[in-house]
Protein backbone atom coordinates (compact mmCIF):
# COMPACT_ATOMS: atom_id res chain seq x y z
CA UNK A 1 0.00 0.00 0.00
CA UNK A 2 1.04 3.63 -0.16
CA UNK A 3 1.78 5.80 2.85
CA UNK A 4 -1.44 7.71 2.19
CA UNK A 5 -3.44 4.46 2.12
CA UNK A 6 -1.84 3.35 5.39
CA UNK A 7 -2.72 6.54 7.25
CA UNK A 8 -6.24 6.52 5.77
CA UNK A 9 -6.85 3.59 8.17
CA UNK A 10 -6.12 5.84 11.14
CA UNK A 11 -8.63 8.03 12.94
CA UNK A 12 -8.65 11.07 15.14
CA UNK A 13 -8.42 10.26 18.84
CA UNK A 14 -6.34 7.09 18.36
CA UNK A 15 -3.34 6.02 20.41
CA UNK A 16 -0.41 5.61 18.03
CA UNK A 17 2.93 4.00 18.79
CA UNK A 18 5.80 5.34 16.70
CA UNK A 19 8.97 3.24 16.44
CA UNK A 20 12.61 4.26 16.23
CA UNK A 21 14.48 6.18 18.92
CA UNK A 22 15.18 9.94 19.09
CA UNK A 23 16.23 10.94 15.60
CA UNK A 24 16.95 7.37 14.52
CA UNK A 25 14.93 5.20 12.11
CA UNK A 26 11.71 7.15 12.56
CA UNK A 27 8.89 6.33 10.08
CA UNK A 28 8.96 9.85 8.67
CA UNK A 29 7.24 9.03 5.36
CA UNK A 30 4.26 7.74 7.37
CA UNK A 31 4.38 10.74 9.73
CA UNK A 32 4.48 13.05 6.72
CA UNK A 33 1.46 11.27 5.23
CA UNK A 34 -0.32 11.57 8.56
CA UNK A 35 0.39 15.31 8.59
CA UNK A 36 -1.25 15.60 5.15
CA UNK A 37 -4.53 14.30 6.61
CA UNK A 38 -6.88 16.06 9.00
CA UNK A 39 -6.35 13.40 11.69
CA UNK A 40 -5.89 15.01 15.10
CA UNK A 41 -6.41 14.59 18.84
CA UNK A 42 -3.81 11.82 18.87
CA UNK A 43 -2.09 10.16 21.81
CA UNK A 44 1.43 9.29 20.70
CA UNK A 45 3.63 6.71 22.44
CA UNK A 46 7.23 7.23 21.40
CA UNK A 47 10.91 7.30 22.32
CA UNK A 48 10.46 10.77 20.94
CA UNK A 49 12.20 12.52 18.09
CA UNK A 50 11.04 14.72 15.19
CA UNK A 51 7.92 12.55 14.87
CA UNK A 52 6.73 14.08 18.13
CA UNK A 53 8.04 17.55 17.28
CA UNK A 54 6.19 17.68 13.97
CA UNK A 55 2.89 16.34 15.27
CA UNK A 56 3.11 18.77 18.20
CA UNK A 57 3.97 21.71 15.95
CA UNK A 58 1.02 20.85 13.71
CA UNK A 59 -1.32 20.72 16.71
CA UNK A 60 -2.22 17.04 16.19
CA UNK A 61 -1.19 15.82 19.64
CA UNK A 62 -3.60 15.68 22.50
CA UNK A 63 -1.27 13.61 24.64
CA UNK A 64 2.21 12.15 24.62
CA UNK A 65 3.67 9.16 26.45
CA UNK A 66 7.46 9.42 26.38
CA UNK A 67 10.65 9.25 28.48
CA UNK A 68 12.31 12.01 26.39
CA UNK A 69 12.12 13.88 23.11
CA UNK A 70 15.41 14.63 21.33
CA UNK A 71 17.00 15.11 17.93
CA UNK A 72 20.24 13.47 19.23
CA UNK A 73 22.72 15.83 17.54
CA UNK A 74 20.41 18.67 18.61
CA UNK A 75 19.68 17.61 22.20
CA UNK A 76 16.44 19.55 22.72
CA UNK A 77 13.62 19.17 20.16
CA UNK A 78 12.61 22.79 19.51
CA UNK A 79 9.01 22.24 18.36
CA UNK A 80 8.21 19.81 21.17
CA UNK A 81 9.80 22.20 23.62
CA UNK A 82 7.67 25.10 22.39
CA UNK A 83 4.51 22.98 22.65
CA UNK A 84 5.31 22.00 26.24
CA UNK A 85 6.18 25.55 27.22
CA UNK A 86 2.82 26.80 25.98
CA UNK A 87 1.05 23.90 27.71
CA UNK A 88 -0.27 22.52 24.44
CA UNK A 89 -0.28 18.81 25.29
CA UNK A 90 -0.83 16.36 28.11
CA UNK A 91 2.36 14.53 28.98
CA UNK A 92 2.75 11.10 30.54
CA UNK A 93 6.44 11.25 31.39
CA UNK A 94 7.88 7.85 32.24
CA UNK A 95 11.33 6.33 32.43
CA UNK A 96 12.90 4.53 29.43
CA UNK A 97 12.69 1.16 31.17
CA UNK A 98 9.10 1.71 32.34
CA UNK A 99 8.23 2.51 28.73
CA UNK A 100 9.76 -0.76 27.49
CA UNK A 101 7.97 -2.79 30.16
CA UNK A 102 4.71 -1.06 29.26
CA UNK A 103 5.12 -2.23 25.66
CA UNK A 104 6.09 -5.73 26.83
CA UNK A 105 3.00 -5.92 29.03
CA UNK A 106 0.79 -4.95 26.09
CA UNK A 107 2.52 -7.44 23.78
CA UNK A 108 2.03 -10.18 26.39
CA UNK A 109 -1.63 -9.27 27.09
CA UNK A 110 -0.75 -8.49 30.70
CA UNK A 111 -2.34 -5.56 32.57
CA UNK A 112 1.06 -4.53 33.96
CA UNK A 113 4.59 -5.70 34.63
CA UNK A 114 6.62 -4.96 37.76
CA UNK A 115 9.62 -2.70 37.29
CA UNK A 116 12.29 -1.41 39.64
CA UNK A 117 12.10 2.15 38.34
CA UNK A 118 10.13 5.28 39.06
CA UNK A 119 9.85 4.90 42.83
CA UNK A 120 11.41 7.80 44.69
CA UNK A 121 11.34 9.95 41.56
CA UNK A 122 8.83 12.59 40.49
CA UNK A 123 7.60 10.20 37.80
CA UNK A 124 5.25 9.07 40.60
CA UNK A 125 4.22 12.67 41.38
CA UNK A 126 3.41 13.63 37.79
CA UNK A 127 1.63 10.32 37.07
CA UNK A 128 -0.68 9.96 40.07
CA UNK A 129 -2.42 7.03 38.37
CA UNK A 130 0.65 4.79 38.65
CA UNK A 131 0.23 1.98 41.17
CA UNK A 132 2.78 -0.15 42.98
CA UNK A 133 2.87 -3.89 43.57
CA UNK A 134 4.59 -5.80 46.36
CA UNK A 135 6.42 -9.03 45.71
CA UNK A 136 4.41 -11.99 47.08
CA UNK A 137 7.67 -13.82 47.87
CA UNK A 138 9.93 -13.49 50.89
CA UNK A 139 11.78 -10.40 49.64
CA UNK A 140 8.60 -8.32 49.87
CA UNK A 141 10.04 -5.57 47.65
CA UNK A 142 7.73 -2.94 46.18
CA UNK A 143 7.80 -2.17 42.48
CA UNK A 144 5.99 0.08 40.08
CA UNK A 145 3.21 -1.86 38.32
CA UNK A 146 3.84 -0.44 34.87
CA UNK A 147 0.52 -0.55 33.01
CA UNK A 148 0.38 -2.00 29.51
CA UNK A 149 0.89 0.57 26.75
CA UNK A 150 -1.78 -0.70 24.38
CA UNK A 151 -1.76 0.89 20.95
CA UNK A 152 -4.51 1.28 18.38
CA UNK A 153 -1.85 1.36 15.70
CA UNK A 154 1.92 1.28 15.36
CA UNK A 155 4.01 3.01 12.70
CA UNK A 156 7.57 1.77 12.18
CA UNK A 157 10.25 1.93 9.49
CA UNK A 158 12.73 -0.86 8.68
CA UNK A 159 15.28 -1.56 5.97
CA UNK A 160 13.56 -4.37 4.06
CA UNK A 161 10.23 -6.15 4.11
CA UNK A 162 8.34 -8.56 1.94
CA UNK A 163 4.76 -7.83 0.83
CA UNK A 164 3.38 -10.03 3.60
CA UNK A 165 4.88 -7.93 6.38
CA UNK A 166 8.01 -9.83 7.30
CA UNK A 167 10.26 -6.92 8.23
CA UNK A 168 14.04 -6.87 8.32
CA UNK A 169 16.27 -4.60 10.37
CA UNK A 170 19.79 -4.46 8.94
CA UNK A 171 21.13 -1.81 11.32
CA UNK A 172 22.80 -2.49 14.67
CA UNK A 173 19.84 -1.59 16.88
CA UNK A 174 16.28 -2.88 16.40
CA UNK A 175 15.17 -0.36 19.05
CA UNK A 176 11.71 -1.57 20.13
CA UNK A 177 9.97 -1.74 16.76
CA UNK A 178 8.87 -5.37 17.09
CA UNK A 179 7.36 -4.59 20.51
CA UNK A 180 5.46 -1.63 19.06
CA UNK A 181 3.94 -3.94 16.42
CA UNK A 182 3.10 -6.63 19.00
CA UNK A 183 1.52 -4.07 21.34
CA UNK A 184 -0.74 -2.67 18.59
CA UNK A 185 -4.08 -3.66 17.10
CA UNK A 186 -2.75 -2.72 13.67
CA UNK A 187 0.80 -2.07 12.53
CA UNK A 188 1.89 -0.21 9.39
CA UNK A 189 5.46 -0.81 8.35
CA UNK A 190 7.34 1.29 5.86
CA UNK A 191 10.62 0.04 4.46
CA UNK A 192 13.46 1.17 2.24
CA UNK A 193 12.73 -1.62 -0.22
CA UNK A 194 10.11 -4.32 -0.63
CA UNK A 195 11.81 -7.57 -1.61
CA UNK A 196 10.76 -11.11 -2.40
CA UNK A 197 10.56 -13.26 0.71
CA UNK A 198 13.47 -15.39 -0.49
CA UNK A 199 15.67 -12.28 -0.66
CA UNK A 200 15.32 -11.51 3.04
CA UNK A 201 17.77 -14.10 4.31
CA UNK A 202 20.25 -13.33 1.55
CA UNK A 203 20.88 -9.81 2.80
CA UNK A 204 21.04 -10.47 6.53
CA UNK A 205 21.17 -13.24 9.13
CA UNK A 206 17.90 -14.79 10.42
CA UNK A 207 17.99 -12.65 13.57
CA UNK A 208 17.68 -9.52 11.41
CA UNK A 209 14.09 -10.63 10.60
CA UNK A 210 12.66 -8.44 13.32
CA UNK A 211 8.98 -8.14 12.40
CA UNK A 212 6.72 -11.14 11.84
CA UNK A 213 3.90 -10.86 9.32
CA UNK A 214 1.18 -11.84 11.83
CA UNK A 215 1.91 -8.58 13.70
CA UNK A 216 1.92 -6.39 10.58
CA UNK A 217 -1.19 -5.01 8.86
CA UNK A 218 0.27 -3.18 5.90
CA UNK A 219 3.61 -2.64 4.18
CA UNK A 220 4.61 0.59 2.46
CA UNK A 221 7.65 0.83 0.21
CA UNK A 222 9.22 4.18 1.08
CA UNK A 223 12.82 4.67 -0.05
CA UNK A 224 14.34 7.31 2.20
CA UNK A 225 11.32 6.79 4.43
CA UNK A 226 13.19 7.65 7.64
CA UNK A 227 14.77 10.81 6.25
CA UNK A 228 16.05 13.10 7.81
CA UNK A 229 16.53 10.66 10.68
CA UNK A 230 19.11 7.89 10.33
CA UNK A 231 18.45 4.46 8.84
CA UNK A 232 21.64 2.46 9.27
CA UNK A 233 23.14 0.95 7.20
CA UNK A 234 21.20 2.48 4.29
CA UNK A 235 21.92 6.09 5.28
CA UNK A 236 22.93 8.26 8.19
CA UNK A 237 21.08 11.24 9.61
CA UNK A 238 20.82 14.21 7.23
CA UNK A 239 22.16 16.83 9.65
CA UNK A 240 21.66 19.69 7.20
CA UNK A 241 17.97 18.86 6.75
CA UNK A 242 17.54 18.30 10.48
CA UNK A 243 19.11 21.67 11.26
CA UNK A 244 16.78 23.28 8.74
CA UNK A 245 13.81 21.60 10.43
CA UNK A 246 14.99 22.76 13.84
CA UNK A 247 15.56 26.37 12.84
CA UNK A 248 12.64 27.01 10.45
CA UNK A 249 9.20 28.09 11.67
CA UNK A 250 6.96 25.04 11.31
CA UNK A 251 4.40 26.41 8.79
CA UNK A 252 7.20 27.38 6.44
CA UNK A 253 9.01 24.06 6.85
CA UNK A 254 5.77 22.10 6.49
CA UNK A 255 5.05 23.89 3.22
CA UNK A 256 8.31 22.59 1.78
CA UNK A 257 8.44 19.23 3.51
CA UNK A 258 5.07 17.53 3.53
CA UNK A 259 4.93 16.72 -0.17
CA UNK A 260 8.16 14.75 -0.19
CA UNK A 261 11.72 14.59 0.94
CA UNK A 262 13.60 17.77 1.60
CA UNK A 263 17.02 16.96 0.28
CA UNK B 1 54.02 18.51 32.33
CA UNK B 2 51.34 20.59 34.06
CA UNK B 3 47.81 19.29 33.84
CA UNK B 4 44.99 21.58 32.73
CA UNK B 5 41.65 21.89 34.55
CA UNK B 6 40.00 19.76 31.87
CA UNK B 7 42.62 17.07 32.46
CA UNK B 8 42.01 17.06 36.21
CA UNK B 9 38.35 16.60 35.35
CA UNK B 10 39.21 13.61 33.15
CA UNK B 11 41.18 12.07 36.03
CA UNK B 12 38.35 12.74 38.50
CA UNK B 13 35.88 11.03 36.15
CA UNK B 14 38.21 8.10 35.48
CA UNK B 15 38.54 7.51 39.24
CA UNK B 16 34.79 6.83 39.39
CA UNK B 17 35.47 3.50 37.66
CA UNK B 18 38.46 2.41 39.79
CA UNK B 19 38.00 -1.15 41.08
CA UNK B 20 34.67 -1.38 39.22
CA UNK B 21 35.53 -4.79 37.76
CA UNK B 22 33.92 -6.27 34.65
CA UNK B 23 31.01 -3.88 34.27
CA UNK B 24 29.83 -1.40 31.66
CA UNK B 25 31.10 2.16 32.00
CA UNK B 26 28.39 4.46 30.61
CA UNK B 27 29.79 7.98 30.37
CA UNK B 28 27.61 10.81 29.04
CA UNK B 29 29.52 13.86 27.84
CA UNK B 30 33.02 14.18 26.41
CA UNK B 31 35.11 14.42 29.58
CA UNK B 32 33.39 11.44 31.26
CA UNK B 33 33.99 9.49 28.03
CA UNK B 34 37.68 10.35 28.11
CA UNK B 35 37.73 9.36 31.77
CA UNK B 36 36.11 5.98 31.15
CA UNK B 37 38.46 5.17 28.29
CA UNK B 38 41.46 6.31 30.34
CA UNK B 39 40.38 4.05 33.20
CA UNK B 40 39.94 1.16 30.77
CA UNK B 41 43.43 1.72 29.32
CA UNK B 42 45.12 1.94 32.71
CA UNK B 43 43.79 0.84 36.10
CA UNK B 44 40.41 -0.69 35.12
CA UNK B 45 41.20 -3.00 32.18
CA UNK B 46 38.10 -5.16 32.64
CA UNK B 47 35.63 -2.32 31.94
CA UNK B 48 33.19 -2.66 29.06
CA UNK B 49 32.67 0.37 26.82
CA UNK B 50 30.15 1.15 24.07
CA UNK B 51 30.52 3.14 20.87
CA UNK B 52 27.65 5.33 22.06
CA UNK B 53 25.21 3.22 20.08
CA UNK B 54 24.67 -0.53 19.91
CA UNK B 55 28.21 -1.91 19.94
CA UNK B 56 30.58 -2.87 22.75
CA UNK B 57 34.03 -1.76 21.70
CA UNK B 58 37.63 -1.83 22.86
CA UNK B 59 39.25 1.60 23.33
CA UNK B 60 40.67 1.37 19.79
CA UNK B 61 37.17 0.88 18.39
CA UNK B 62 37.39 -2.89 17.79
CA UNK B 63 33.91 -4.35 18.21
CA UNK B 64 33.71 -7.02 20.92
CA UNK B 65 29.97 -7.28 21.46
CA UNK B 66 26.42 -6.19 20.71
CA UNK B 67 24.37 -4.11 23.14
CA UNK B 68 21.17 -2.72 21.58
CA UNK B 69 18.95 -0.62 23.84
CA UNK B 70 16.82 -3.56 24.99
CA UNK B 71 19.93 -5.39 26.23
CA UNK B 72 21.38 -2.20 27.63
CA UNK B 73 18.25 -1.79 29.77
CA UNK B 74 18.60 -5.38 30.98
CA UNK B 75 22.20 -4.65 31.86
CA UNK B 76 21.05 -1.62 33.87
CA UNK B 77 18.57 -3.63 35.92
CA UNK B 78 21.12 -6.42 36.27
CA UNK B 79 23.32 -3.83 37.94
CA UNK B 80 26.56 -4.50 36.04
CA UNK B 81 27.03 -0.87 35.10
CA UNK B 82 28.23 2.45 36.48
CA UNK B 83 26.75 5.39 34.59
CA UNK B 84 27.89 8.99 34.72
CA UNK B 85 24.99 11.21 33.69
CA UNK B 86 24.68 14.95 33.21
CA UNK B 87 22.53 17.11 35.48
CA UNK B 88 20.70 20.32 34.66
CA UNK B 89 19.99 20.57 38.39
CA UNK B 90 21.28 18.57 41.36
CA UNK B 91 20.54 19.07 45.03
CA UNK B 92 22.29 18.33 48.31
CA UNK B 93 20.98 14.75 48.50
CA UNK B 94 21.86 13.98 44.89
CA UNK B 95 18.42 14.34 43.33
CA UNK B 96 19.03 15.12 39.67
CA UNK B 97 16.87 16.87 37.08
CA UNK B 98 17.16 16.72 33.29
CA UNK B 99 13.43 17.00 32.56
CA UNK B 100 12.33 20.61 32.82
CA UNK B 101 12.83 23.90 34.65
CA UNK B 102 9.89 25.41 36.47
CA UNK B 103 6.48 23.90 36.97
CA UNK B 104 6.23 20.47 35.31
CA UNK B 105 2.65 21.11 34.10
CA UNK B 106 3.80 23.97 31.92
CA UNK B 107 7.55 24.33 32.27
CA UNK B 108 9.46 27.52 31.86
CA UNK B 109 12.07 25.49 29.98
CA UNK B 110 11.41 22.02 28.66
CA UNK B 111 14.59 19.93 28.71
CA UNK B 112 15.20 16.32 27.63
CA UNK B 113 12.81 14.38 29.83
CA UNK B 114 13.55 11.90 32.62
CA UNK B 115 15.28 9.51 30.19
CA UNK B 116 16.69 6.53 32.14
CA UNK B 117 17.53 8.43 35.32
CA UNK B 118 14.81 6.79 37.46
CA UNK B 119 15.84 3.25 36.48
CA UNK B 120 19.55 4.01 36.60
CA UNK B 121 19.52 5.35 40.13
CA UNK B 122 17.55 2.43 41.59
CA UNK B 123 19.64 -0.24 39.88
CA UNK B 124 23.27 0.66 39.35
CA UNK B 125 25.79 3.17 40.67
CA UNK B 126 25.04 6.57 39.13
CA UNK B 127 27.54 9.42 39.19
CA UNK B 128 27.13 12.87 37.69
CA UNK B 129 29.20 15.25 35.61
CA UNK B 130 28.63 19.01 35.74
CA UNK B 131 30.95 20.94 33.38
CA UNK B 132 30.01 24.34 34.85
CA UNK B 133 29.59 24.36 38.62
CA UNK B 134 27.07 27.09 39.44
CA UNK B 135 24.10 27.93 41.62
CA UNK B 136 21.85 27.32 38.62
CA UNK B 137 22.88 23.65 38.67
CA UNK B 138 23.60 23.04 42.37
CA UNK B 139 20.21 24.03 43.75
CA UNK B 140 18.43 23.72 47.08
CA UNK B 141 15.65 21.67 45.50
CA UNK B 142 15.38 20.30 41.97
CA UNK B 143 12.24 21.13 39.96
CA UNK B 144 11.70 17.50 38.89
CA UNK B 145 13.32 14.49 40.55
CA UNK B 146 14.60 12.32 37.68
CA UNK B 147 17.64 10.66 39.26
CA UNK B 148 16.69 9.64 42.80
CA UNK B 149 18.67 11.16 45.67
CA UNK B 150 19.43 9.75 49.12
CA UNK B 151 16.47 11.47 50.79
CA UNK B 152 13.99 9.82 48.41
CA UNK B 153 14.97 6.17 48.72
CA UNK B 154 13.05 5.46 51.89
CA UNK B 155 9.77 5.01 50.01
CA UNK B 156 9.64 1.33 50.89
CA UNK B 157 11.13 1.33 54.38
CA UNK B 158 14.56 1.36 52.86
CA UNK B 159 14.11 -1.41 50.31
CA UNK B 160 14.61 1.13 47.55
CA UNK B 161 18.14 1.59 48.79
CA UNK B 162 19.11 -1.97 47.87
CA UNK B 163 21.02 -1.04 44.75
CA UNK B 164 21.02 2.76 45.09
CA UNK B 165 24.39 4.49 45.17
CA UNK B 166 25.68 7.87 44.00
CA UNK B 167 29.45 7.45 44.17
CA UNK B 168 30.47 10.95 43.08
CA UNK B 169 29.62 14.20 41.38
CA UNK B 170 32.46 15.62 39.30
CA UNK B 171 32.38 19.30 38.36
CA UNK B 172 34.86 21.68 36.82
CA UNK B 173 35.73 22.83 40.35
CA UNK B 174 36.11 19.57 42.23
CA UNK B 175 34.70 16.24 43.29
CA UNK B 176 31.72 15.87 45.60
CA UNK B 177 30.33 12.80 47.30
CA UNK B 178 27.74 11.81 49.91
CA UNK B 179 30.02 10.31 52.57
CA UNK B 180 28.27 12.08 55.45
CA UNK B 181 26.00 10.64 58.16
CA UNK B 182 22.83 11.94 56.45
CA UNK B 183 24.15 11.44 52.89
CA UNK B 184 24.17 15.15 52.16
CA UNK B 185 26.71 16.41 49.67
CA UNK B 186 30.30 16.79 50.78
CA UNK B 187 33.28 18.40 49.12
CA UNK B 188 35.61 15.44 48.53
CA UNK B 189 38.40 17.13 46.60
CA UNK B 190 39.26 20.41 44.92
CA UNK B 191 40.85 20.58 41.51
CA UNK B 192 44.22 22.35 41.95
CA UNK B 193 43.76 26.11 41.66
CA UNK B 194 40.25 26.09 43.15
CA UNK B 195 39.42 27.25 46.71
CA UNK B 196 36.78 26.01 49.12
CA UNK B 197 35.23 29.49 49.03
CA UNK B 198 34.92 29.35 45.26
CA UNK B 199 33.01 26.05 45.42
CA UNK B 200 30.79 27.26 48.27
CA UNK B 201 30.02 30.44 46.34
CA UNK B 202 28.98 28.45 43.25
CA UNK B 203 26.76 26.05 45.23
CA UNK B 204 23.16 26.92 46.05
CA UNK B 205 23.07 25.04 49.37
CA UNK B 206 25.44 24.58 52.32
CA UNK B 207 28.02 21.95 51.49
CA UNK B 208 29.62 19.71 54.05
CA UNK B 209 33.29 20.69 54.03
CA UNK B 210 35.86 18.58 55.91
CA UNK B 211 38.61 20.36 57.87
CA UNK B 212 41.17 19.25 55.32
CA UNK B 213 39.98 19.06 51.73
CA UNK B 214 42.49 17.24 49.52
CA UNK B 215 43.27 18.20 45.97
CA UNK B 216 42.17 15.97 43.09
CA UNK B 217 45.15 13.71 42.41
CA UNK B 218 47.73 14.55 39.78
CA UNK B 219 47.62 12.61 36.53
CA UNK B 220 50.63 10.40 35.93
CA UNK B 221 52.90 11.18 33.01
CA UNK B 222 51.51 8.11 31.23
CA UNK B 223 47.92 9.28 31.78
CA UNK B 224 48.67 12.76 30.43
CA UNK B 225 50.25 11.25 27.35
CA UNK B 226 47.24 9.00 26.81
CA UNK B 227 44.81 11.92 27.17
CA UNK B 228 46.80 14.24 24.91
CA UNK B 229 48.08 11.87 22.25
CA UNK B 230 45.70 8.92 22.15
CA UNK B 231 42.25 9.79 23.52
CA UNK B 232 41.83 13.45 22.59
CA UNK B 233 44.64 14.59 20.29
CA UNK B 234 42.41 17.33 18.83
CA UNK B 235 41.97 18.86 22.30
CA UNK B 236 38.17 18.86 22.23
CA UNK B 237 38.15 18.65 26.06
CA UNK B 238 38.83 22.38 26.39
CA UNK B 239 35.47 23.04 24.74
CA UNK B 240 33.77 21.33 27.71
CA UNK B 241 36.03 22.80 30.40
CA UNK B 242 38.24 25.78 29.52
CA UNK B 243 41.89 25.47 30.52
Amino acid sequence: MTADEAVSRLESGMTLGIGGWGSRRKPMALVRALLRTEITDLTVVSYGGPDVGMLAAAGRLRALVAPFVTLDSIPLEPHYRAARERGALTLTEIDEAMFMWGLRAAANRLPFLPVRAGLGSDVMRVNPGLRTVTSPYDDGETFVAMPALRLDAALVHVNRADRLGNGQCLGPDPYFDDLFCEAAEKAYVSCERVVDTAELTKEGPPQSLLLKRHTVTGVVEAPGGAHFTSCAPDYGRDEVAQREYATTPWPEFAGRYLDGRTT
Amino acid sequence: MTATRAEYCVIACAEAWRDAGEILASPMGLIPSLGARLARLTFAPDLLLTDGEAMLVRPDGTVEGWLPYRQHLALVTGGRRHVMMGASQIDRYGNQNISCIGDWEQPRRQLLGVRGAPVNTLNNPTSYWVPRHSRRVFVEKVDMVCGVGYDHIGYDHGAGARFHRIPRVVSDLGVLDFATPDHSMRLASLHPGVSVEEVAEATGFPLSVPADVPYTREPTAQELTLIREVLDPAGARVREVAA
